[in-house]
Order: C-alpha cells, then sequence, then structure tokens
C-alpha cells in the first residue's frame, strides 16, 4: 500500500445509514480532514429499503439514493460489489473478497442486517427467498411467474412478513402466511389486536396460519419447493417461500476482529456509538447501542449524524428511540406506540373491541391511572396522533379516559395536550412551539415526514384560532364568505351564467381582483364558454383577458400549443417567420414549446391569425389551466421505450386541452423508468410499464416540489384516461383558488387514499357524473384564438388607444441583448409630446 | 378654477362595465374606467409600482373602506388596487396616481386635459 498523506475513512456497508453517514460527512466538512472510501457489497448504489416493495411499481432507480453512482465530492470514493472479508483492528486494515487490503485511520461499520433463517430443513432449496434487496424481490417476482397460479407461503407474521405477503399477493401468488407466535405482529400489538388483524387480512383472500411452526420445507427432484410441512397441521402445497421472520445483525466482521457483541447479537457499541476498539464505530443496524438492536431506519440516522459529530470533536450521545409504528398493512391501519404490552409494573389495561368493524383499541394506563404508557390501534387508528405524544409527555389523564378509544358517536371526547407534548415526532416540534407558529403566522416542519401527525397539527391550530376568538377565515374575499369548493356547488346548484347573479345572490359590493377570476374559473369549468364573451371578460385577470402573458413592459408573450413537444419543420418555420416579423423575442420555455414575448396588445390578434393559419392554437400559457403534457421520445426512437410516449402524450394534451381549473395543471408522459419526462413533478404523471401505463398524480416543481404518488399501475390506455377524467373533475370540484393538486391532496382528507377510493374504487358513487363532466368539457373545446380573430366585437378591444388606434404607446421600450429585444421600463408616464401640462395637482 | 378644456375620447358604450379603454389625451395614456353604475372615472394608465402603463387593463370592483364601499381598478401587474375617485393607492397611501376630470355628454365622453 502507498503511504497516505491524507487520513483515510474507510464505510463498510453502502445501506440507507452508511449513505446518511457520507452525506452528513460531507455536508458537515469532516472531508476537509478525511479521505472517505466506501465499500458496499451489492451491486448498486444505497437505495431506500424501507420503500423496497414499491420496487415493483417503480423499478430500482426510481429508489436509488444516489442515482448518479458518485458523491459530489472528489474526495469520497464509492466503490460497489465490494465486500469487506476481514478487519485487523492492530494495523488498522480492511481485506475486501478481492483480496486488496485498505488501511483506514477509522473505519465505520455500517454492515446492517440481514433476514434470519430458522434452522429448518430445505432452507436451501430454490424458490426460498428473503425479503431485503432489491435482488430479493427480482427472484420472487420471476419465481411468481409463468404457467398456473403460483402459491406462496410467508414464513413470519411480523410486520415486514405482512408487507412481504402484499407483495406476493399483489404479484397475483395465492399467498399463506405462516406464524409461530399466536398472533401476528406480536411485537407490536397484543392478542386481541392480531386477531383482529387476521380478520381483515382473511377478507382480502390471503390464507393466516398462526401458532403454526414450520418442520422443513420439501422440495421435488429439481430441487425445487414443493410443499411445507407444519408442525400438528396439514402440509401446504407451494411454489415459493419467503423467509420473514426477524432480522439478525451482521456482526460477523466484528466476531471475527475480536470485538466485542452484543448478546442478542450486533456489534456492540457505547452512547457515542465507539466499538471496543477506538478507531471502530458501528452505525444502523448491525450495532447493538448498549445491547439494544434498533430495527429502523430514523434511529439508524441519529447514530450516523452522531458518529460525525464524534469524528469532528464533537460530544453526540445517542439516547434511544421512539419505536412507536403507525401504517397501513393491506389497507387495515394498525398503530402500536409506547408499552404496548403493558410490562410496566402494575400496569392496568383498557380495551374496546367492536369485532363488527374490524376495530380494536387498547390503551396501557399507569397502577395510579393517571398516565397513559402505551397502546395498540387497529382497523382505526385516527387516535394515534393524539394518543403518542401523551405518552411522551407523561400528561395526566383525563378523568374517563375510556372516552379516548370511544367512537365519537359512543362518547368519544377530544383531549387537551399539554403544550410541551411532542406532536411531530419525525421533526421534533411541540405543540407549543406549532401554537406560536400559528400566532405569528409562520408554518413549521411538523407533518412534513412521514406525515402521521398532520390531522393533530391541524386540529391544534384551528382550537389555537378559535381560542383567541379568531375565526379561521376560508373566506375567498371580503365579497363571497365562503371556499372556492361551496362556491362552486352554489353556482352549480343554481345554474348561474352570470357573476352579477352570483355576487348579488350570495356576495357583497361588486367584487374584486381575487373573487372575479375564481368565478370566471367555476364558471368556465361548469361552462366552457369563451373567456371574452360579454360579462366573461370583465371577470378574467389580464392573461386570459387578452389570451397571452403580461410582460413587465406592459406587452405580452405568445405560447403556441405543441403537444407533447412535437412540432414539425414547417410549424417551426412559421413561428420563426412570426417572430422576425413581429420583432418578437425567442425562447424555448421549460415546457416543450417556445415562447414569443414582447408582441404589443395591438399586434396579438395578427400575430394568432398567422399561427392559426399554418394550423396551431393557443398554448393556454396564460390560463389557471393545462399547460402542457411533457413528453419523452419514448419506443418510436429510444432504444428503451417501451410504449409510445409521446402519441399518448399528445392525445392527452388535444383532450384536456383549454380545461379551466382551480390552479394550473401540467403532465407528462415517459416511455419506460428512466423517466426522461419528469412525469413525476407533474400534476398527472404517466410512465410507461411493459403491461401498459403507471399513473402517478399530485406533483409539481415550483417552489414546494411535490413527487407525484401513484395511484393507479399497469394500466390499459382506456383504465387511465377514465381514471384521469374522475381525477381532473374530482380536483377542480373541491380544490381551493390556486390550490395545486398536492396541496389539494394533502387537505383532503385521507389524502391519496381516499382521492383512490373516490377515483378508481368510486366509493362515491361519482364515477360516472365526473366523466360526463370532462366528455362536455372534451365535446365544447374550441381555439379561443381563433374565436377571437373571427369575432369583430372582441377585437375591438386589441387597440393601443380607443382614440388613436394607429399609434403604439410610447411607455412600451425596448432595449437589445444577444441580438434580441428585451423589456425595458421607464420612469414615469411617457408623453408623445405636447404643449399642455397634465397631471395631478 | 381654471376652465377645462376638454377632449372626447370615445363613446360609453365602447366602454364595457366593469372594464377599461386606453386613450390617448394631451399625448399621455390614459385609462378611462366605467362602473357597474356608469361611473366614469379617468387616470393615468402609468402603474408606478410596476412603470408600465397597464392601468385600464386592470379588474374593477369595489372594496369597502370604513363601511363604504369605494370603486377600485388593480393593476394587472403586481395588483395594486388603486381608488378610482381620487387615484389614490388603497394599499400603500403614500402613492397616488394623477386623475383626470371626466364627464359623459349625450353618450359621449370627455376627458379634461387639466385636472380642475
Ligand atoms: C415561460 C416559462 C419559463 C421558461 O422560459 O421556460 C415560464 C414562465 C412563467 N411561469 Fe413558470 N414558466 C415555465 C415553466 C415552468 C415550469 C417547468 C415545467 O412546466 O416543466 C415550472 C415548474 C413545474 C411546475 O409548475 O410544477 C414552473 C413553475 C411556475 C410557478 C410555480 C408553480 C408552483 O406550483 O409552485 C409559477 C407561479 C404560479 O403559477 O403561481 C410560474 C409562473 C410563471 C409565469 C406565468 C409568471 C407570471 O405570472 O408572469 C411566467 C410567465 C410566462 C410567460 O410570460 O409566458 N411558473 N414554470 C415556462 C413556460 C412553460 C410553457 O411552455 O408553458
Ligand atoms: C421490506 C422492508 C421494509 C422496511 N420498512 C421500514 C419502515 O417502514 N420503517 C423503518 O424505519 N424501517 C423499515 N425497514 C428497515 C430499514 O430498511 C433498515 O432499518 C435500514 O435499511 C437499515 O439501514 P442500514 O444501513 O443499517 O442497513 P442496510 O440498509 O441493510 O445496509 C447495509 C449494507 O451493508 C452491506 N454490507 C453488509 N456486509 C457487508 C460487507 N461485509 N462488506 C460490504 N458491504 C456489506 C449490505 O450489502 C447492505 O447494502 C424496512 C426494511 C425492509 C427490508
Ligand atoms: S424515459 Fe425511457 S423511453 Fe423515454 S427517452 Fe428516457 S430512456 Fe427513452
Ligand atoms: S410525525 Fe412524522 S411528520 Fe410529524
Amino acid at each position: 500500500m502507498a503511504p497516505q498523506l491524507r487520513k483515510q475513512l474507510v464505510v463498510v456497508g453502502h445501506g440507507m445509514v452508511g449513505h446518511r453517514f457520507v452525506e452528513s460527512a460531507i455536508s458537515r466538512g469532516l472531508t476537509e480532514a478525511y479521505d472517505i472510501t466506501v465499500l458496499g457489497a451489492e451491486p448498486r448504489p444505497a437505495y431506500d429499503r424501507v420503500a423496497l416493495t414499491s420496487f415493483f411499481e417503480v423499478g430500482a432507480e426510481a429508489l436509488s439514493l444516489l442515482p448518479s453512482g458518485t458523491y459530489d465530492d472528489p474526495r469520497v470514493r464509492l466503490r460497489t460489489h465490494a465486500e469487506v472479508v476481514a478487519v485487523s483492528p492492530r494495523q488498522r486494515i480492511v481485506t475486501l473478497a478481492s483480496g486488496e487490503d485498505l488501511h483506514y485511520d477509522e473505519l465505520v461499520l455500517a454492515t446492517g442486517a440481514a433476514p434470519f433463517v430458522p434452522p429448518v430443513p430445505g432452507a436451501d432449496l430454490a424458490n426460498v427467498f428473503g425479503y431485503r434487496t432489491i435482488e430479493d424481490l427480482e427472484a420472487i417476482r420471476s419465481a411468481s411467474k409463468g404457467g398456473r397460479r403460483k402459491v406462496g407461503a410467508v414464513i413470519g407474521g411480523g410486520l415486514l412478513g405482512l408487507e412481504a405477503a402484499n407483495a406476493l399477493h399483489q404479484l397475483g401468488v395465492e399467498t399463506h402466511v405462516v406464524e409461530l407466535a399466536p398472533r401476528l405482529m406480536a411485537v407490536q400489538i397484543d392478542d386481541l389486536g392480531g386477531r383482529t388483524l387476521n380478520q381483515h387480512i382473511g377478507k382480502l383472500g390471503l390464507t393466516v396460519h398462526t401458532g403454526a411452526m414450520t418442520e422443513a420445507i420439501l422440495g421435488d427432484r429439481r430441487n425445487r419447493v414443493e410443499r411445507l410441512a407444519l408442525k400438528d397441521r396439514n402440509p401446504l402445497d407451494v411454489d415459493l417461500v419467503v423467509f420473514s421472520a426477524g432480522i439478525r445483525p451482521r456482526d460477523a466482521l466484528a466476531r471475527a476482529a475480536g470485538l466485542d457483541v452484543a448478546d442478542r447479537g450486533g456489534v456492540l457499541v457505547d452512547g457515542s456509538l465507539r466499538t471496543s476498539d477506538e478507531h471502530i464505530w458501528a452505525i444502523g443496524e448491525c450495532a447493538a447501542v448498549q445491547g439494544v438492536m434498533y430495527g429502523l431506519v430514523a434511529p439508524g440516522y441519529d447514530m450516523a449524524e452522531i458518529v460525525v459529530d464524534r469524528l469532528l470533536g464533537g460530544a453526540g450521545e445517542f439516547t434511544g428511540a421512539d419505536m412507536s409504528t403507525k401504517l397501513k398493512l393491506l389497507g387495515v391501519d394498525v398503530a402500536s406506540f409506547g408499552d404496548a404490552h403493558g410490562t410496566t409494573k402494575g400496569a392496568l389495561e383498557l380495551t374496546y373491541a367492536d369485532a363488527l368493524s374490524g376495530v380494536y383499541k387498547k390503551l396501557v394506563i399507569s397502577e395510579d391511572g393517571k398516565r397513559l404508557l402505551g397502546g395498540v390501534l387497529v382497523g382505526d387508528a385516527a387516535a394515534y396522533g393524539v394518543l403518542r405524544p401523551m405518552v411522551a409527555s407523561g400528561m395526566e389523564l383525563p378523568e374517563n379516559p375510556e372516552e379516548l378509544i370511544l367512537p365519537a358517536s359512543r362518547g368519544g371526547a377530544n383531549l387537551e395536550l399539554p403544550d410541551d407534548a411532542q406532536v411531530c415526532s419525525c421533526n421534533d416540534v411541540t405543540k407549543a412551539e406549532i401554537t406560536a407558529a400559528a400566532a405569528d403566522g409562520t408554518i413549521t416542519r411538523a407533518g412534513a415526514t412521514c406525515g402521521s401527525c398532520k390531522t393533530l397539527v391541524k386540529k391544534i391550530v384551528e382550537d389555537y384560532f378559535a381560542a383567541t376568538g379568531k375565526e379561521i377565515d376560508r373566506s375567498l374575499c371580503e365579497h363571497f364568505r365562503m371556499t372556492r369548493q361551496e362556491l362552486f356547488d352554489v353556482v352549480a346548484v343554481h345554474g348561474y351564467t352570470r357573476f352579477d347573479d352570483i355576487v348579488e345572490g350570495h356576495g357583497t359590493g361588486r367584487g374584486c381582483d381575487i373573487c372575479k377570476p375564481a368565478v370566471a374559473s367555476i364558471l368556465a369549468s361548469l361552462l366552457n364558454q369563451h373567456v371574452l364573451a360579454p360579462g366573461n371578460r370583465q371577470l378574467q385577470d389580464t392573461n386570459d383577458a387578452y389570451l397571452g402573458n403580461l410582460q413587465k413592459n406592459g406587452t405580452y408573450s405568445v405560447v403556441p400549443r405543441v403537444p407533447g413537444g412535437e412540432i414539425t419543420p414547417d410549424k417551426l418555420i412559421v413561428i420563426g417567420q412570426v417572430a422576425k416579423d413581429f420583432g418578437l423575442y425567442t425562447k424555448i420555455t421549460g415546457g416543450q414549446r417556445i415562447d414569443l414575448f414582447g408582441a404589443r396588445m395591438e399586434d396579438l390578434p395578427a400575430i394568432w391569425k398567422r399561427l392559426v393559419e399554418a394550423g396551431m392554437e393557443s398554448g393556454h400559457a396564460y390560463g389557471k389551466s393545462l399547460r402542457t403534457v411533457k413528453s419523452c421520445v419514448g419506443s418510436t426512437w429510444c432504444r428503451y421505450g417501451v410504449q409510445d410516449s409521446v402519441g399518448l402524450a399528445i392525445e392527452l394534451e388535444l383532450r384536456y386541452r383549454g380545461l379551466r381549473s382551480p390552479h394550473k395543471l401540467k403532465g407528462g408522459v415517459s416511455g419506460c423508468a428512466r423517466e426522461c419526462a419528469e412525469a413525476r413533478s407533474k400534476d398527472f404523471g404517466i410512465i410507461a410499464t411493459e403491461k401498459g401505463w403507471n399513473l402517478y398524480v399530485c406533483g409539481n416543481g415550483g417552489a414546494m416540489p411535490a413527487h407525484a404518488q401513484l395511484l393507479a399501475g399497469d394500466l390499459s390506455k382506456e383504465e387511465l384516461v377514465r381514471y384521469l377524467d374522475r381525477f381532473l373533475m374530482y380536483y377542480i370540484r373541491t380544490a381551493d383558488r390556486l390550490q395545486r393538486t398536492s396541496s389539494w391532496m394533502d387537505a383532503v382528507d385521507g389524502g391519496l387514499d381516499r382521492i383512490r377510493e373516490v377515483v378508481v374504487d368510486d366509493v362515491l358513487g361519482l364515477g360516472d357524473q365526473l366523466e360526463a363532466a370532462m366528455a362536455r368539457h372534451v365535446d365544447s373545446y374550441f381555439d379561443e384564438w381563433k374565436a377571437t380573430i373571427e369575432d369583430p366585437e372582441k377585437l375591438a378591444r386589441f387597440v393601443s388607444f380607443v382614440n388613436a388606434p394607429g399609434t403604439p404607446d410610447p411607455n412600451i421600450t425596448f432595449r437589445e441583448e444577444r441580438g434580441q429585444v428585451q423589456a425595458a421600463t421607464t420612469d414615469g408616464p411617457v408623453s408623445l409630446g405636447t404643449t399642455i401640462p397634465v397631471g395631478a395637482p | 378654477m381654471t376652465a377645462a378644456v376638454r377632449e372626447a375620447v370615445c363613446r360609453l358604450d365602447q366602454i364595457e362595465r366593469e372594464g377599461g379603454v386606453t386613450a390617448l389625451v394631451a399625448g399621455e395614456a390614459v385609462a378611462i374606467i366605467r362602473t357597474h353604475e356608469d361611473h366614469v372615472y379617468a387616470l393615468s394608465n402609468y402603474d408606478p409600482f410596476s412603470k408600465a402603463s397597464v392601468l385600464a387593463r386592470g379588474i374593477v370592483g369595489t372594496r369597502s373602506v370604513d363601511g363604504e364601499d369605494v370603486p377600485f381598478v388593480a393593476s394587472p401587474m403586481f395588483k395594486q388596487a388603486f381608488d378610482l375617485r381620487t387615484g389614490e393607492c388603497l394599499d400603500d397611501r403614500a402613492v397616488a396616481v394623477a386623475t383626470y376630470d371626466v364627464r359623459v355628454v349625450d353618450g359621449v365622453v370627455e376627458v379634461a386635459t387639466r385636472t380642475p
């Protein structure tokens, strides 16, 4: 080994925690002192293991935590396919499987954990899998394919086991869950809770075997799984087996190197995450902090931060973690928090069970009946948000604690949390911090991570305003004391077609720049009249009023529609020629089309006419309406494309063009999972799969970027269009003014799941109505530019001066830059020259 | 009071209710705005906030100030509201635009080139 000038830090394992360690080391400046080498055994950089199951939907690339494969710091080197086989603490050397030795000054072990495989005969047969890596999932998927319907068994009915069972079920495999304990999720929930869960899962068509011990896995002649032998039970005929019976820390390297390990496994570390060797640290699932191993990612991240801190000379200390969990498994809410099993001395239990609706709730209460210690919720976990912080804050219980778990219809009560109760555990935000923020109109990070605290945060804010006597004003503006959604319903129910009737019947005054465009948008969604029709025109913001975007010097921009970004050379030539003839600045937009800037208002009709004659139309760049549906080249040219993304993008853009909505709408279609169209940053994004299309909704770029979420997968085009029609109309009907789809989703009670219920499962029975509304829109579409140039009455407004139509406004000025015009402004009104003085007194 | 010099700029029916037109009055751009009640007002078209000649293209409405409905036009650029009667900005009282005397005679709008 060549002598090293700078100090060397080696990280073994590039999983979630190893990756976080490196990120933090870079951002906190540890790379000033150390060169970092990360050695990962897997064939790819770290990926989001927590979201592993979504691999089937989104593919490996989407899960990657480091898609580029390199860190943005030349002092960090990542090597994949690099398994460490030995550590020599005395020489400070690690040895790779290839035989190569690497020197280190500090060593961080982040080797994670491996599925626990109980010592049953046959565990080494083909078609027996773990559930931990992308390779595991790829293997499971290929084993589930082909021939008749496959049967699979998941061994282990814990959190992970149920997740694996869910995945098998979704792959179309007939699924058995085999659990040794007498109930499911034995670690998190109790007997009755487990039984309630059983009931839900049984309804979905999975078979649960609790108290069942696997004796052997029997194979056929080709060494493939054939049968599962269970103790005292009938054997199960199965084609594949997934082990998910817990995890074991990967501590073999440490053991062999002579480091201390915990009794129950895991590299033993102290509160500073240092092992028994002063230059070796262990973090994440391979570590046992003071003997305790943590099988969740958040504590691992804390550990990573602490080691970075220590190496920088700090004194960070790991003080334990909240192991409360709330999740939705196979559509069932399950939560467990605090001392869920009532192991505290003298603990009392209070339960509520409703076998009919499959709801089970348990509270664990201290001996004196004063404090909440923990609990379990199955079937309805809405109270989790309030109960978990109660445990953490140790607040005194109300007199009738049973009210905390009774349904509201039976006297369930609301409860006052103490100010110091931690409401958001992800971001450590207390109730006091939330009310303080509400008071001075700022926001906290509460709710921004896992989102499980959002309902509670909202309630605290609302309660705060109610208590201070301020009603939360959800009015549109001073003229309408109602929300946009309420106004929408009022307009629809009464069948109004004119602003005057609406403001006279339901508002005050003559309206303003807030309610008028909002009413215009509602009328447009319902009636699809021309935005410049008499009575409509004065309601529009200037962009809609002139069918272009107002620029800083008072001119407008012109953006013809280029559906899906596909354009012929002839149209490109026309656009270029028009720009030259009218002296316009041209730019390629971020929406895959061309913007012509600097058009004087009086020139707009002539510009549109030229474009319309060449077969183009308005691109609605000015409207709160569909903007573009971006596309990638897709299967027509791209060697990776699996579907015709351009064709679909064009079809969708033409279907939804002109659709007025609460905020602008954008779409994208990518031809494969590489996602070159950035579809997931759109209000609706579609990604091609081999079987069809995955539909993602509620994404956006802008100041608060949000990734679109999967609404439904592997859809045919007909299904896709049906769901999109419903989704868009549902949004248009229920969203607030200027609320984009992602914030609308956050505001919808039940969020994405609720939207899916309405759009895909049609639980409200609104499907037909929403589709019919969209069909009306599609049938009544017309090009606003064309309709304007054909109507002398509408054209009359497009003059610079009513009394001097041929005179350009002298206030509009330009300068030149890079060979084109740019907008300029003047420092006061410009006069065309006159001898009569004018102006204020 | 100085004798006003008036210029006929357009017919009243060329201005939509709660809409505006721009007129060239003594070489300058003037916004002529008609309210729902058919009152007609004239202001300088130049928006001092955005430094652009745009006020006639704004949304016209009312805002309740001390219990009174004040007619205003909101600049289409950054939405500041201007009192149609006085030219005063309702969002920033330090700012005002020039106003012009205006009247309607036999359906024709006349603007005084000098404020009275
Ligand atoms: C022209 C263009 C920039 C460019 O030169 O590329 C542009 C220009 C404007 N954008 Fe944009 N945006 C343009 C693409 C984008 C994109 C990229 C995209 O669509 O892929 C984004 C991020 C994606 C997104 O919207 O989620 C984007 C996010 C915004 C936002 C932030 C929206 C949000 O939800 O946070 C605004 C502000 C708003 O709408 O309230 C905005 C608003 C504007 C306005 C309308 C501001 C205004 O009121 O004057 C700009 C005027 C357009 C004009 O004069 O023609 N623009 N804007 C792009 C036109 C695309 C097109 O062909 O229609
Ligand atoms: C399906 C599933 C669902 C989960 N859901 C949740 C959840 O909802 N919430 C939650 O908090 N946690 C969840 N977890 C747990 C979470 O994924 C782990 O806590 C987290 O990944 C631990 O990170 P880590 O870096 O310690 O280990 P890992 O992510 O496992 O990374 C360890 C890496 O080290 C590598 N490695 C091991 N030995 C060597 C060696 N000798 N040389 C080189 N490289 C080596 C491994 O190949 C691996 O890539 C889930 C896990 C799974 C599998
Ligand atoms: S998303 Fe896929 S199909 Fe589309 S261009 Fe990229 S690689 Fe090709
Ligand atoms: S608890 Fe996860 S975001 Fe608040």
